[in-house]
């Protein structure tokens, strides 16, 4: 069985952004590059299948420029059997239906059985583009997953979703994409074994044209970034407890009018 | 109506719509002029709920009742609403961030070919042009987005826009228009209810009390819990809480957890790091209840009390329990 892991790379989520001289985005300079935390869920459930299964193969994709590599060398280390890198300029000012359709060619030439993601990108957080991959392949998708189990005989895939107030089970039938949540697992650390042996696996870098890829203009565009306004400075209530308290009452009434 | 703004709505799976309805009519009323127009997929609506959704401000409501869209799959309603939305031509599809609208708003951007935009804060017109503002970055930047054509589809995160008042009286057309349902490919199994706190739904909670590792352990939660049925407010935690296995995760606030945006937010025994701060900042009062003067919640907080949380908990239930009995 094999199975697809989009990862996104994003910036460390302790480290400063700045909106850069171009103010449609950000300073890279200084930043660190981590794998969004919800595709590493993803990726250690893929190889749990795999381990589980004692059988198959993970690959994983990520679309990104050159410094992408080391997030999937990462995905090695941790056990991916190869990687696939989607580095073109062709797609740099991509929204996520341009991201979504560049992966759907990546799957469509794999056909894995399973596609997994993540919930969401956390720098940009539109939790979209799986949801994206599985209109554009017809596959069924469930979102927020919990827990999932394959049953290899009957061809499904049997997930828990989380929604509002509990969980949702499905059976999906394969291929289908399934993105995971925090609560799906607990991901490993590379071992020393796996970084070494990551340097001797694949990563494949596609271009555009090897997809057949027509220019396509996003359908979204990012018109400025701006800083936050800062919140009007606020106040310590000073005192001791009984008064202090007394007094954020009153000022949660009469003041900001929230209680 | 030509140039309609329409909501999807989210309802309580029992035929009522949900209250952040009021916020995405309301805006798509607001920024549309009042053309908004609500569409409602369901196994099963009611008179009150469609009465609801006029009061709210829609001129119109699309209902389309079938049993097939309970419990929701995308691949069932992206292919009615799809169907929909070519015949009538929208100009923008509104729905509130819930986690099945998100993916739903999703896929169905994808059916149509045009841009989506999530989460989104604020909207305005641009000549003939809709810009939106969303959250980038764990809430560190904002950015403007804008889509090359329409319809523009986006989610709108709750209690941030202003809720339509709600004109008594008022009266909406409801449309039934009928057609094969989609099949589906997933097979529901089971549902399960997580056990009820009894208290308000964390993302849909107008206040919020957080609890973090200053919280000392999971027994200590009932002091938040009490003065949280005093006010009618949900109890969340910081992940450093949830991961020592203190509170469940549907319950953390934050970058991996949930994203909030309450009338009022206080924190007990949380520091502020960066990651809840992503979670929570967009609250419209925030407080912060700290022993140490230098957490750095305090810099983003309207209200600070440097003190022992177990002292000042006890304290803060009493004056509120004075206050709202008055
Ligand atoms: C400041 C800013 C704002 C933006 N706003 C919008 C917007 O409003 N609308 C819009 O359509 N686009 C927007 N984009 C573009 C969008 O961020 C990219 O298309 C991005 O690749 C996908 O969106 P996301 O990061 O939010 O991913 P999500 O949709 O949150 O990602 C979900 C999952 O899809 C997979 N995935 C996502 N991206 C990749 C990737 N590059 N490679 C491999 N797997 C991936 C991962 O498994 C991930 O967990 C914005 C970009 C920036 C810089
Ligand atoms: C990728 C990533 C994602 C993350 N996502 C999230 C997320 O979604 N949500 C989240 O919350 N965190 C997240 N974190 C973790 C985050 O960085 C912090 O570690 C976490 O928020 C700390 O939780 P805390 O404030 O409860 O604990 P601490 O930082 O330990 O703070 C405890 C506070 O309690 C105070 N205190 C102690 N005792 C008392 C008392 N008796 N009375 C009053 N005050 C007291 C202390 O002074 C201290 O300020 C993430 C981290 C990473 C790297």
């Amino acid at each position: 069985m094999r199975i697809l892991v989009a990862v996104k790379q994003v910036p460390d989520t302790a480290t400063q952004v700045k909106v850069s001289a171009d103010p449609r985005v950000i300073d890279t300079t200084g930043i660190t590059w981590i794998i969004s935390p919800y595709d590493e869920f993803a990726v250690e459930e893929a190889l749990r299948i795999k381990e589980k299964r004692g059988q198959g193969e993970v690959v994983a994709v990520s679309l990104g420029p050159e410094r992408v590599k080391e997030a999937l060398r990462a995905c090695l280390a941790m056990g991916c059997d190869r990687a696939i890198h989607l580095n073109d300029p062709a797609w740099s000012d991509a929204d996520t239906l341009v991201t979504a359709k560049a992966l759907a060619a990546v799957v469509r030439q794999e056909a894995p059985q399973l596609l997994l993601c993540g919930r969401q990108a956390i720098d940009d957080d539109m939790g979209a583009v799986a949801a994206q991959l599985a209109e554009l392949l017809g596959w069924p998708c469930a979102y927020w997953v919990m827990e999932e189990a394959i049953d290899a005989d009957t061809k499904t895939v049997r997930a828990a979703r989380q929604v509002e107030g509990g969980l949702e089970v499905f059976d999906l039938p394969l291929p289908a994409v399934l993105t995971a949540q925090k609560g799906l697992n607990e991901p490993r650390y590379p071992t020393l074994r796996g970084i070494m042996g990551a340097k001797k696996k694949e990563i494949r870098d596609v271009k555009a044209a090897d997809l057949g890829w027509a220019p396509e203009p996003p359908q979204l565009s990012v018109v400025t970034l701006e800083a936050l306004p800062p919140r009007p400075p606020g106040r310590i209530i000073q005192g001791d407890v009984p008064t202090a308290v007394k007094e954020l009452v009153r000022s949660l009434r009469e003041e900001a009018k929230a209680i | 109506m030509p140039n309609a703004f329409w909501c999807i709505v989210e309802d309580d799976r029992r035929g009522t719509p949900k209250k952040v309805m009021a916020e995405v009519i309301g805006e798509a009323a607001r920024v549309s002029s009042g053309r908004a127009e609500a569409v409602w997929l369901t196994d099963k609506a009611s008179e009150a709920g469609l009465t609801q959704l006029a009061e709210w401000g829609a001129t119109k409501v699309w209902l389309l009742e079938n049993g097939a869209f309970a419990p929701y799959r995308s691949e069932v309603w992206v292919g009615a609403a799809a169907e929909l939305a070519a015949k009538e031509r929208p100009r923008a599809i509104f729905a509130p961030v819930t986690s099945r609208a998100r993916e739903f708003a999703a896929r169905l951007a994808a059916r149509l070919g045009v841009g989506l935009a999530a989460d989104c804060v604020a909207f305005a017109m641009d000549g003939e042009r809709l810009v939106a503002t969303r959250p980038v970055y764990a809430g560190k930047l904002l950015a403007k987005v804008a889509w090359a054509k329409t319809p523009w589809v986006a989610t709108l995160r709750p209690n941030v826009f202003r809720p339509a008042d709600g004109e008594p009286g008022r009266k909406a057309a409801v449309e039934r228009p009928s057609g094969p349902t989609p099949a589906a490919q997933m097979k529901f199994v089971e549902r399960r209810e997580e056990v009820s706190t009894g208290l308000p739904e964390l993302t849909e909670a107008e206040i919020v009390l957080s609890g973090g590792r200053g919280m000392k352990g999971p027994e200590h939660y009932v002091i938040l819990e009490d003065m949280a049925r005093v006010i009618g407010a949900a109890v969340g935690a910081s992940r450093a809480a949830v991961d020592a296995g203190w509170r469940p995760h549907r319950f953390q606030i934050g970058q991996t957890g949930r994203t909030i945006s309450p009338k009022l937010y206080m924190g007990f025994g949380v520091s502020g790091a960066i990651q809840h701060l992503a979670g929570m900042r967009t609250s419209k009062v925030i407080v912060a209840v700290n022993k140490d003067p230098e957490a750095p919640i305090f810099r983003i907080a309207d209200y600070g009390i440097v003190a022992d949380l177990f002292e000042v908990v006890p304290e803060l239930t009493k004056e509120f329990k004075k206050l709202l009995e008055k």
